[in-house]
């Protein structure tokens, strides 16, 4: 198993406290000039080569936006974002859409080697059982560089390609499902995410398709001062499942970047989705400087019968985090889950959670969701779960822990419980403690020292949320709580 | 989100020009005049709460109120009120409010036991008490409310009750508000407890209608209980006209060492919205809030609730039970906030909901705001139908079903109930709850479970 080897192997390298992807590749970029205009619609729009009904569908959601004020109600703290110093594009000159591995800039190959994220085919391949093979779309600021294995995925039927690609080739899909779950106007971040999206995936899995491997999605924030706007897009036909990993990272900088993503997800009719993140951007230092603000909308919707949507999630990056991957329980009998760690430390601020929107017949969802606060950072818990009047047999159970490292940080759960059908059972359950004496002295009596102690006691805390993930993301998330949380006893 | 600044509704206008008219004749001395004033300058910029505030979202008081109902200027002491007086069976002194004018005929003023003085508010307001600024405002959470706000600004009447330091009340006081009217009438009143160091007692407080109109009430107590005291206050909001709407707040700042109890009963209340401010002013005080909601019709119950740690080693206790039919909704908010120095605090709060058929509604958020890291908080909130195993049981035994469910439910109320202390209030409440769950058996609608 090579590649969870290498996936340990390059845990291992991280040793140290430091956040340790905060290396800056040295490229040359194209990008247009700063600020955010129409023309900067029409310049990304014309640099994707976008068909004319995609541009009036940006310049459409642009000047919604530009009527719409940010939104103030989540419990984070940022100074006013100047939307016009960013840039909205940014591509490695060589490189945007290559037709093979070899015309990629060997620099940006370079880097997801660093990253420890296999490009190529033959190296993944060596000695991997097929069944853990991982095909990556790998993200680099503004575009999309390689897709891996789409010619098997092509034989089964399954369509994994960056949505600049699908805008082109799949333009049937796209506009039938594109802003179906997300809708143009949800929210400020969507909005503007679909004025300016640059990159992101698109995976669609026909009929009656079990993927034959992991799809992965890595994405890399390299540039200055550039905000990143992906787009992510998952249809999964009746009867067909998808395990889906999405993973990020960002170079040490003193400025804060933006993330706004949007991500969609359709399960059709005993259709299955599984949507893991190992969230692990810049998250700026101990005080607070730098890092990335990651502002993301994640839905996903369980439109047919019997289908099911799991979201997975470790959270451990970002200097702000705003994001609450939910489900739309609208098919009968269809199944949501939620699997959350947010780990925060030095002076990150999490804002969290999931919704369950109950609208179909015996829909049923379940919440797990710990919060770890370190240092001087805060962790909010939001989430909300709700049966409409015809959601019959409705059943949720939902339990949120919070653990808290220190006297400077907070733990925050706001849970909205909202019930309109007798037949409803909703459990909800929540606490917020902080790690046993007890416990501490049973490891340390063993000869543990105080920090082995406490990573211990955390991942046993979490080994709920951790137990739901791929196989290769659990190894590497379980590390990165250690590292997190190293330093922050005492 | 936006900036929205409504346009005022019919309501908000008539309560401008019924402040602007009243406030001359309104009691109180120059610094409760201002205290008046700048509440009415907080509401009148805020608005009739809305859904669009947070601690609001559940009950829109701006839809609500359509129509500001005219003041009520003076007590109607009707045959109806004397009717609910005599069959109220209370033991020890009370104090009665009419339309919220406290009524010192129809109260138990003599013999009053040693330490305990009373006064109507609208003496206190006018007596130039160097504390009554502070007495009134009660804890900081609570500074923000515009319901409350508003009770400031228009209160009329209520009582106020001194308790001196190391007394122990054998028998509860008992505030006796009735809604007289026959025609609609908009009532403000508050009352204030203050108990000394070591203070034990029971202050009962009672909101009925006694008249055929629906009333707008907006009623406030404060609490202010010293070091070491131990205080329980029991409410019950009942017999209103189903058309009703109500806010009834409760502000309590507690001293150390002290325990701190309410429980409320409501059932037959039209609209109320119950909402809670308490501050830990010292360690080591245990402070417990618990209720039964009773609803059915289109009642709406909404209880909200801010617990402030302020101060370490603090232990709250929260249980809200619902139980809901017809058309009726619940709605549960707490906020427990500990703050970064209230270390060891020991917080658990619970929500209870059974909805008994399709129509009914709970909302639920129970909410935790931890600062501080060596705390054991916990909060539960439930949504279910009555279990379908313990309705077997007992009617695997015999009893038809409506009784079956009775019992169930009974047992599922009586939960909170046993949390009062004093036994015959105990009764009181238990027998409340009896005859409401009667009069549903009795109607025969029993649940679709």
């Amino acid at each position: 198993m090579a590649a969870v080897q290498e996936t340990i192997d390059q845990v291992k390298s991280i040793d140290v406290t430091e956040y340790k992807y905060g290396f800056v590749t040295e490229l040359e970029v194209e990008k247009p000039a700063k600020g955010l205009t129409e023309d900067t619609v029409r310049y990304i729009s014309a640099r994707k080569n976008e068909p004319e009904w995609m541009l009036e569908w940006r310049l459409d959601a642009f000047r919604r936006w530009k009527t719409m004020t940010e939104p103030a109600w989540s419990r984070v703290q940022y100074p006013p974002i100047d939307y016009q110093d960013l840039y909205y594009y940014a591509a490695p000159k060589k490189g945007a859409s290559p037709k093979s591995l070899d015309e990629v800039d060997p620099a940006i190959l370079e880097t997801y080697k660093k990253l420890g994220i296999p490009l190529s085919e033959q190296e993944i391949l060596a000695g991997v059982a097929p069944e853990n093979r991982v095909a990556v779309d790998a993200v680099f600021d503004s575009v999309s560089v390689v897709t891996t294995f789409k010619k098997e995925l092509a034989q089964a039927g399954v369509i994994f390609c960056s949505i600049s690609e699908a805008i082109q080739e799949h333009p049937e899909l796209v506009k039938k499902y594109l802003a179906t779950v997300v809708p143009v106007t949800d929210n400020y971040f969507a909005t503007l995410n679909s004025a300016v999206f640059t990159d992101g995936s698109f995976v669609y899995i026909p009929k009656g398709v079990r993927c034959p491997m992991e799809l992965s999605t890595y994405f890399r924030i390299n540039e200055q001062n550039t905000g990143q706007f992906e787009r992510t897009l998952i249809i999964a036909e009746e009867g067909s499942y998808v395990s889906y990993l999405e993973g990020c990272t960002a170079p040490k900088r003193d400025e804060n970047q933006l993330h706004a993503a949007v991500v969609e997800l359709i399960a059709l009719d005993d259709a299955e989705i599984k949507y893991s993140t190992v969230q692990n951007w810049f998250p700026g230092d101990a005080e607070g400087k730098g890092g990335i603000y990651n502002f993301v909308t994640k839905r996903g919707d369980c439109r047919g019968k019997r289908s099911k949507i799991s979201w997975t999630q470790v959270e451990t990056g970002s200097a702000i985090t705003w994001k609450y991957p939910s489900c739309i329980l609208r098919g009968d009998g269809s199944r949501g889950e939620f699997y959350s760690i947010a780990v925060s430390n030095g002076a990150q601020q999490v804002d969290s959670g999931t919704k369950m929107i109950h609208l179909g017949k015996n829909t049923t969802s379940k919440i797990i969701a710990k919060g770890i606060a370190a240092g001087k950072s805060d962790s909010t818990y939001r989430g909300m779960v709700s049966a409409h009047r015809k959601a019959t047999g409705a059943r949720n159970f939902t339990n949120c822990d919070s653990l808290l490292i220190g006297d400077q940080c907070g733990a925050h759960t706001i849970p909205y419980i909202e019930a309109k059908t007798a037949t409803a059972i909703f459990e909800h359950e929540a606490t917020t403690s902080k790690i046993g004496e007890d416990q501490m002295f049973y490891c340390q009596q063993r000869g543990l020292s105080e920090e082995e102690a406490v990573a211990l006691i955390v991942n046993g805390f979490v080994k709920e949320v951790l137990q739901q993930l791929p196989m290769e993301f659990a190894v590497e998330a379980q590390k990165l709580i250690t590292i997190s949380l190293e330093g922050s006893v005492g | 989100m936006s900036v929205i600044t409504p346009l005022k509704t019919a309501a908000e206008q008539a309560l401008s020009a019924q402040f602007a008219a009243a406030k001359a004749e309104l009691p109180g001395a120059l610094t409760v005049r201002k205290l008046r004033e700048d509440a009415f300058a907080g509401f009148e910029a805020k608005g009739l709460p809305h859904r669009r505030l947070e601690t609001w979202r559940y009950t829109d008081l701006r839809s609500l109120l359509r129509e500001a109902a005219p003041l009520a200027g003076a007590a109607a002491v009707t045959t109806g009120v004397h009717g609910r007086l005599a069959a109220l069976k209370l033991d020890g002194a009370r104090l009665v409010l009419i339309d919220g004018v406290f009524v010192p005929e129809l109260s138990t003023l003599e013999g009053l036991p040693e330490g305990l003085e009373v006064h109507s508010l609208a003496d206190a307001l006018v007596s130039g008490r160097e504390d009554i600024a502070r007495v009134l405002s009660g804890p900081g959470v609570a500074s923000d409310d515009s319901g409350l706000m508003l009770n400031t600004a228009l209160m009329r009447d209520g009582v106020f009750i001194e308790i001196a330091a190391g007394i122990e009340l054998a028998q509860p006081v008992a505030i006796v508000s009735l809604a007289s009217g026959d025609a609609e009438r908009a009532i403000f009143h508050r009352s204030v407890v203050l108990a000394g160091e070591g203070v034990k007692a029971t202050i009962v407080e009672i909101s009925e209608g006694a008249g055929r109109a629906a009333s707008q009430i907006n009623g406030a107590i404060v609490f202010e209980t010293g070091d070491e005291s131990d205080v329980q206050h029991v409410r019950l909001v009942t017999r209103h006209v189903p058309e009703t709407v109500q806010v009834q707040s409760l502000l309590a700042t507690v001293g150390a060492q002290a325990k701190f109890e309410s429980f409320a009963l409501v059932c037959n209340a039209g609209t109320l919205r119950q909402q809670y401010f308490v501050r830990y002013a010292g360690e080591h005080t245990e402070i417990g809030l618990r209720g039964v909601n009773l609803l059915g019709g289109t009642e709406h119950s909404d209880v909200t609730l801010v617990m402030d740690h302020e101060v370490p080693n603090g232990t709250s206790r929260e249980m809200f039970k619902s139980i809901i039919g017809g058309e009726g909704t619940g709605v549960f908010q707490g906020k427990v906030i500990v703050r970064q120095h209230a270390q060891k605090t020991d917080g658990s709060m619970k929500s209870n909901a059974l909805l008994l058929n399709d129509g009914a509604t709970m909302f639920n958020k129970p909410e935790l705001e931890i600062f501080a890291d060596d705390v054991v908080c916990g909060h539960g909130a439930t949504v279910a139908q009555i279990d379908g195993e313990q309705l077997f049981y007992l009617m695997a035994r015999g009893l038809p079903r409506a009784q079956a469910e009775a019992l169930v439910l009974q047992a599922f109320a009586g939960e909170a109930v046993e949390f009062v202390q004093d036994e015959a209030l105990r009764d009181l409440v238990m027998a409340e709850v009896e005859a409401w769950l009667g009069a549903r058996e009795a109607s025969s609608v029993v649940s679709a479970v």
